[in-house]
């Protein structure tokens, strides 16, 4: 073997520098969800990515053109899948603006609270899955346990834990259950209490905070214009909040506030995450005070919402109704309308295109994280390879609305 | 309150402007595919308008319902004047059935590269002058475009050969009568030959009840 | 593992087992599983809870994720494969050593569930074959559990024909319905 201090000759460099490729996923430990990043490399540098997608790609709108538009709710659950309310809510709102219903006020406002619980949810799975990747195992544990008090409400409410299903067209599939208040009341200040747990563990921790400060910083005219919204548009700088500029449902009248940051870097997503899940926090005592105890929370049009069972099984024209609005679907007018609600992760966008019958012609999403994947590429180029993980995970892609 | 974009497009374009409605209160504005490019730009720079932030682009496929067959369909809002507008495009296939081509919107929002990337994958719609348009959410060994009509909902191109005898005896016992597995949807091809009847069309072409 | 493939002979002075090899290593086996998460979609959000303190799936000597297959013996595929990611799995699948064993979380793991379109493969064993199937969308952790501990029987008996998580019934035994109903005045005969 030759000894390794030869001379080098003039020109002739130590080290080979042609660019590396090195290929991340689709499948890769430290990344929660399917994507696959080919980078090249020069050293640890990041020159050029390259982010690759649809490795989650189910054919949701394509399965929509199929069924009825009450069908469509289960694999809407299945978009952002940790958050499924909040699409729920989203879709539903969609179809009522193109039927020209609005659902009672308790029914607006039980949907907040939902919404908003599921919110949680979805901040406390991302943040913690976040700290997780980066070696914090213990906050992810914390968080994990908070969301399953969440979830226990869920439960208790619509019978599921996860993928409820339970947004109707014109209402929801059941009345809040008699101690529904209840619970929430006292699993709210629970949950907080168990969030600044797993924050503590973090927020003072040197290796966390030197992991996140001034990581894949994004700048406010180029997040506006890649067509980022929700927590990573906030992040920048940028104020926009769907619940706040155009507002929905009963939240404007709601007194809560919109957190932003000041660089979009990855700290300031993570706190903006953590700060909201204060202010829907502050939604929800607001919203059980106003949600009434009686009254109706399905609107009263036999068209879309379906009768009673005791209707169904003793009368006729409860059967046929109920015949009517399951087989055929329930007759959404035609033309074409664009709804879209604040989701965990952004504007949720629902572009539908109706032909007058009972199944959606075409039926778009348009998903938050979409536009925020699209935005990696940009985050992570001249970064170093350790950076890509983090960054990912505060941009929260979820495949399952990502891919569509 | 975003009838203003409206009147500031059909002031500035004329005759380019096709149509304009505000059908469940989203202002729409039809445009010729020539201007399409044009028409994004003004509404960005414009300063009653502002159309900084991207929303959404994307496709319909109206196969059997209106020539041009395809719209390519945009999105956006803006961060300033809180507007929101919808503006559209009918392209159409070429004659010996060539993919529809309408110009690419990458150089007015970054933002536009996935979703016309995307749009590319599922329909087939080619963006001149998009500098990276390969397939998004597909392979590359992906043949036809799903999100078209004709394409059928369950025609697989798998990767990977399946394995032989993969049939689920085992854990699932004796067939039960109906095949465990794939099944064969119809449903919706009936229902879209069903209703190809003549009656009088409404805003968007389609025959009403 | 039955318990007669284990005997203490008792009445010696300091006691000892008998045991075949193979009866050995599947005990050792389904003990110490080392997993290799392949986590897609939305069954992970579950998945997550299973790992979390109220189920804890340490419990069952399952805990310990390796994220490289090729340390691995037990595959969880969780949630969708598309067409996309099935060279993917199988990629995975063929990296990992013998033994090993592979467990499908959810109902589109097992059968592709509603996606029942060109995007997905319709159940992972037409890529790769499948030792325990566990019905849901997503499955609860309690089934998921069910599913691991009947892996874990399968391992140590040697089985590897696929199964699958039955429901359970009503864990109420019918002694508490009886007792209710005969101090309504009903005759216990007849809550049987």
């Amino acid at each position: 073997m030759e000894p390794l201090d030869v001379e080098l000759e003039d020109g002739e460099l130590e080290l080979p520098t042609d660019p590396m490729l090195l290929n991340m996923g689709p499948s890769h430990p430290a990344m929660h969800g399917t994507v696959r990043i080919v980078v090249e490399l020069s050293g640890e540098t990041i020159n050029k990515a390259d982010v690759q997608i649809g490795y989650l790609h189910r054919g949701f709108e394509k399965m929509c053109e199929r069924g009825t538009w009450s069908q469509v709710f289960p694999y809407v659950d299945r978009l952002n899948y940790a958050s499924p309310m909040l699409n729920n809510v989203g879709f539903a709102l969609a179809v009522e603006k193109m039927l020209g219903v609005t659902v009672p006020e308790r029914c607006q406002h039980y949907r907040v609270l939902l919404g908003e619980l599921a919110r949680i949810c979805d901040h406390l799975v991302c943040s913690g899955a976040m700290a997780m990747e980066l070696g914090a195992f213990t906050p992810f544990l914390y968080f994990i346990k908070a969301r399953d008090i969440i979830w226990d409400i869920f439960e208790e409410e619509t019978g599921a834990r996860l993928t409820n299903s339970f947004g109707r067209v014109g209402g929801m599939a059941h009345e809040p259950s008699p101690n529904f208040k209840e619970m929430v009341r006292t699993s709210i200040p629970a949950v907080v209490d168990l969030i600044k747990d797993g924050e503590n563990l973090v927020l003072e921790n040197r290796i966390f905070l030197d992991r996140l400060e001034d990581v894949g910083i994004m700048s406010k005219e180029d997040a506006i214009a890649l067509g980022w919204s929700g927590v990573v548009l906030r992040s920048t700088g940028a104020n926009y909040d769907a619940r706040k500029h155009h507002p929905y449902m009963t939240y404007d009248r709601y007194d809560f506030d919109v957190p932003v940051g000041q660089k979009g870097d990855n700290y300031d997503r993570f706190m903006c995450r953590q700060a909201e899940i204060r202010q829907s926090a502050r939604i929800i005592e607001q919203a059980l005070e106003m949600m009434a105890d009686e009254g109706p929370v399905n609107v009263e049009d036999p068209r879309i919402i379906l009768p009673p069972k005791e209707q169904v099984y003793n009368t006729i024209e409860g059967t046929i109704q109920h015949f009517k609005i399951v087989m055929e679907g329930i007759k959404v007018p035609a033309g074409e309308c664009y709804s879209y609600t604040e989701s965990g992760n952004g504007e949720l966008g629902f572009y539908m295109v109706s032909d007058g019958s009972g199944t959606p012609w075409r039926l778009r999403i348009r998903p938050p994280s979409f536009a925020s994947t699209a935005g990696l590429e940009q985050l992570i180029t001249g970064q170093m390879i350790p950076d890509i993980v983090p960054t990912f995970g505060s941009i929260n892609m979820i495949g399952g609305e990502c891919d569509h | 309150m975003s009838k203003v974009v409206l009147k500031r497009l059909e002031k500035r374009f004329g005759e380019a402007i096709l149509s304009t409605h505000d059908q469940f209160g989203d202002e729409t504005a039809v445009v010729t595919p020539e201007v399409w490019h044009e028409v994004a730009l003004f509404l960005r720079d414009d300063s009653r308008c502002q159309m900084d932030h991207f929303i959404d682009l994307t496709a319909v496929d109206y196969l059997g319902r209106r020539t041009p067959r395809f719209e390519v369909v945009l999105h956006m809002r803006s961060m300033q004047k809180l507007h929101r507008i919808r503006v559209k495009t009918p392209v159409a296939m070429g004659p010996d059935g060539e993919n529809p081509k309408v110009d690419s919107l990458v150089d007015v929002w970054k933002g536009a590269n996935w979703f016309e990337r995307e749009a590319w994958d599922m329909f087939g719609i080619e963006f001149k002058g998009h500098p990276d348009l390969r397939r998004l959410l597909m392979y590359e060994e992906f043949e036809g475009h799903p999100l078209r009509k004709d394409y059928d909902a369950n025609k697989t191109q798998p990767l990977v050969e399946y394995r032989e005898g993969y049939e689920k005896q085992a854990p699932f016992g004796l067939p039960e009568g109906m095949p465990f597995g794939r099944q064969v949807h119809d449903r919706w091809k009936v229902h879209v030959a069903g209703r190809q009847t003549d009656g009088k069309t409404n805003i968007l072409g389609f025959e009403e009840d | 593992m039955s318990d007669k493939s284990i005997q203490v002979i008792e009445g010696s002075e300091v006691g000892f087992a008998t045991t075949r090899v193979d009866a050995l290593l599947g005990w050792a086996r389904k003990y110490s599983l080392f997993q290799y998460p392949f986590v897609t979609a939305c069954c992970g959000m579950e998945f997550m809870a299973l790992a979390s303190p109220r189920f804890d799936m340490a419990r069952f000597g399952a805990e310990a994720p390796r994220f490289t297959p090729r340390q691995a013996d037990l595959l969880w595929v969780v949630g969708t494969v598309s067409q996309r990611q099935a060279p993917v799995l199988k990629m995975v699948y063929d990296q990992m050593a013998d033994p090993k064993y592979v467990l499908a979380f959810g109902t589109c793991a097992s059968c592709g569930g509603f996606y029942d379109n060109y995007a997905t493969v319709p159940g992972i064993d037409k890529v790769i074959p499948v030792d325990v199937y566990v019905p849901g969308c997503p499955p609860r952790p309690e089934g998921v559990i069910d599913g691991l501990l009947l892996l874990q029987d399968k391992i140590a008996t040697g089985d590897r024909t696929p199964a699958v998580v039955k429901p359970r019934t009503d864990p109420v035994p019918k002694d508490l319905v009886s007792l209710r109903r005969s101090a309504e005045g009903d005759p216990v005969s007849e809550a049987g």
